[in-house]
């Protein structure tokens, strides 16, 4: 080993220092494109006559039926365009989410790409003036007669990347997703009960469960987001819709300290004080969560339809679905839910009339049809597929009548950037009783406050 | 004609040969570990451009009581990484070096078996086995200590243990076998005069073997005191340092503000400050073992 004397480690420290002095300041070297807004007039549909083009297309629909689809959507689409070749690059979730942004701040950066709806995912790459409004796309090809409101808003932000929920426009998602009630058919029958209509009826159904000795609910919370589903289907009876939207797109104008929140907070508390989820829940992993339940522990179980197929292997026609029931039974539909990845344009891609063909090509009516014979959910035209009845049915039910009613309420993980971790840790902190629900909500409100007001 | 001159002059030269190595320990060790100071003092997203943040990145490390808990958490793994498994190593290592047990090799490899499986894999393992009903909970069940079952790693009293023992057993095998190493070179006779001055085994093992093993007790603990310090795999694995924060750690904290949250200046801050840490305390340990030497 070379002996550190103090004069080597001057230099040491000197070469270090003269590195960082010498280089500028970090993302100088890429300065953000100003997105060129096309207008309508510029756009053109007609895929066909675009000469030869090849579109690089980075896609995350790795698994069995998403893997499915976009394979057949792509040979058909190429089929029907033989001037257009699709490079198609795909990873899983996590790994995109991770290469994205250096392949987005590139100078040749891919034409097409699934991005996460959040605001540390589309939100910084329109920050950054990396993907281009869809705007006049949406107008040319009737995307907004073809989507719901509530659907579209889960792409849009403001052109600079801060107000999510609003704007332009900037992806369109080819599935949907929506979290409900997952019920174990044969037990239900078991304690004499019907799925349950209303809240009230929910409730009982869980309090008759316990007495029976069952497992009323199964949640797995150690990966620390589960519980937001379940806080988020509990505070859909008991907050405002238009409420929750606001404090989930992050937008200033509500408040976590409403008595409305407090009494969704306790009620959770509640739930534990009456043993309604089973024990250790808190240490418990979500995937061995839903397999318990598939397996019969428990009677209920709060998760999204992206669940289902998997169950469904498992439970086969004991497996149901429902939406989280209102006050009566003919409340208007409030659920968490949203949409798959939104597939978006770049904003340097030479090809932006191609880009827009394909992703209208693989959300069209046809491709809707693809999604379904493939085991998705497709995100429009969902109740007019014929599916088997069954939890498949009840999916396509559910999330058909919660869009065409808008009683989608976003993710409420969406608010911040750094959301996600402060609710989640803040959940397994209320539900463990380490903090009361105002103080729960306190720190819910600091973390919305802090950034809502800066965020303008 | 010049006069010949020695081999090795003039002795500027030999810094010539030390370039090429040089160039390269420069451009993937100093370039990145200058860069990362650079950052750090950036306020940057990883898209647009940076803002100039000063030490208000650091300055947040202090003031941030979460990021605060995650350094202590750390030290307390450091406990179970590395006191614990020289603890338990030195005690092993002296048992089996003594007792000249038969089938050496074979407890060499059994005790030493953590090392070799990836700690991804390690982890995946011992959530199973602290899960609600994992095999913790049915041994405990098994025994009539179902009071004491729990989700281990959803506790706030016993998560952060429940990883740091995780550590122990992964960490007592490389302690154990380096011991050993270092004991099998100590010569018999300094037992027998041990011995023959009336030692028994206790003081035998105080007064010959612990000064003997120094050097080795000094790599096991900088490797050992590196690896708690910068535990990463096993807290992304089983608890994303959960439940609440109270298993959060330094590591965990820049992947997650890097890649989770894009405060790249805040997560480089930390990297820093980790490296500034780690770069310290193995500097106290191989002080502390060099002066014993002399």
């Amino acid at each position: 080993m070379i002996a550190s004397t103090p004069r080597t480690r001057a230099v040491l420290a000197a070469t270090v220092v003269a590195l960082a002095a010498t280089a500028c300041a970090p993302g100088s070297s890429a300065p953000p494109t100003t997105a060129s807004s096309a207008a309508p007039s510029a756009v053109r549909t007609d895929a066909a006559a675009l000469g030869n083009v090849t579109l690089t297309i980075w896609d995350q629909e790795v698994r069995g039926g998403q893997a499915a689809q976009m394979k057949q959507l792509n040979a058909a689409f190429e089929a029907k365009y033989p001037n257009i070749k699709l490079k198609r690059v795909s990873r899983s979730f996590d790994d995109l989410n991770s290469t994205l942004r250096l392949a987005l701040s590139g100078n040749e950066p891919p034409d097409v790409v699934e991005a996460n709806n959040g605001r540390s995912s589309m939100g910084a790459f329109v920050k950054a003036g990396q993907l281009r409004p869809l705007n006049a796309y949406a107008e040319a090809y009737g995307w907004k007669k073809r989507y719901p409101d509530s659907v579209l808003r889960y792409s849009s932000y403001s052109a600079d990347g801060k107000l999510f929920g609003e704007g332009n426009l900037y992806g369109l998602p080819q599935v949907g997703e929506v979290v409900g009630i997952f019920y174990n058919a044969a037990k239900l029958t078991g304690l004499g009960l019907q799925p349950p209509k209303t809240w009230a009826e929910f409730q009982a159904a869980l309090a008759k469960a316990k007495d029976a000795g069952e497992v009323p609910m199964q949640l797995g919370n150690l990966d620390k987001w589960p519980a937001i589903h379940v806080f988020g289907t509990v505070q859909g009876r008991n907050v405002p819709a238009a409420q929750i939207s606001t404090l989930a797109f992050g937008r200033k104008g509500a408040s976590w300290n409403t008595p409305e929140n407090t009494q969704a907070a306790q009620q959770l508390v509640d739930w534990v004080d009456k043993g309604y989820f089973n024990k250790g829940f808190n240490g418990q992993g979500y995937d061995p969560a839903w397999q318990a339940f598939s397996k019969g522990q428990g009677v209920f179980l709060i998760g999204g339809t992206w669940l289902m197929a998997d169950m469904e292997k498992v439970l086969g026609k004991n497996l149901g679905f429902i939406l989280p029931p209102g006050a009566t039974a003919d409340a208007p539909p409030v659920a968490t839910g949203g949409t798959g990845l939104p597939f978006a344009i770049t904003a340097k891609s030479p090809n932006p009339d191609a880009a827009a063909a394909y992703i209208d090509f693989i959300t069209n009516a046809d491709a809707m049809k693809v999604l379904t014979t493939t085991g998705n959910l497709p995100v429009a035209d969902t109740d007019q597929q014929s599916v088997k009845a069954g939890a498949q049915q009840d999916v396509f039910k559910a999330f058909g009548t919660a869009t065409k009613n808008d009683g989608l309420v976003p993710y409420l993980d969406y608010a911040t950037p750094t959301f996600a971790d402060t609710l989640g840790a803040a959940l397994q902190d209320l539900l463990a009783k380490k903090a009361t629900p105002q103080e729960f909500l306190a720190t819910l409100e600091k973390d919305y406050k802090t950034f809502a007001e800066t965020n303008g | 004609m010049s006069v010949a001159r020695p081999p090795g002059e003039p002795r500027r030269v030999a810094y010539l040969y030390l370039l090429p190595a040089f160039v390269i320990y420069a451009a993937f060790l100093l370039y990145p570990i200058g860069r990362a100071v650079q950052l750090s003092l950036y306020d940057w997203d990883g898209l647009s451009v940076g803002r100039w943040a000063g030490l208000s990145n650091y300055a947040a490390i202090v003031a941030d009581e979460g990021l605060r808990d995650a350094f202590v958490h750390a030290l307390v793994l450091v406990g179970f990484y590395a006191v614990a498994p020289l603890a338990i190593g030195l005690m092993l290592a002296a048992i089996l070096n003594h007792a000249k047990v038969r089938g050496l090799g074979f407890f060499r490899t059994v005790v030493f078996l953590p090392q070799v499986v990836a700690m991804v894999v390690v982890a995946v393992a011992w959530r199973r086995v602290y899960a609600p009903d994992g095999t913790l909970n049915g041994l405990l069940d098994a025994l009539g200590l179902d009071s004491l079952t729990r989700g281990w790693l959803g506790d706030y009293t016993f998560a952060l243990p429940a990883v740091g023992v995780v550590g122990t057993w992964f960490e007592t095998g490389l302690v154990t076998v380096l011991l050993l190493a270092g004991m099998s070179r100590i010569p018999p006779e300094l037992y027998e005069a041990a011995r023959l001055d009336g030692a028994g085994a206790v003081k035998e093992f105080f007064a010959v073997t612990l000064p003997s093993v120094r050097g080795e007790i000094a790599v096991a603990l900088t490797l050992t005191v590196i690896a708690a310090l910068r535990t990463f795999d096993l807290v992304y694995i089983t608890t994303r340092g959960g439940p609440g924060n109270s298993t959060s750690v330094p590591s965990y904290e820049v992947y997650h503000r890097a890649f989770g949250l894009s405060q790249i200046g805040s997560a480089a801050a930390i990297g820093v400050t980790l490296t500034v840490i780690i770069f310290a305390i193995s500097f106290v340990i191989n002080r502390f073992a060099d002066r014993g030497a002399s």
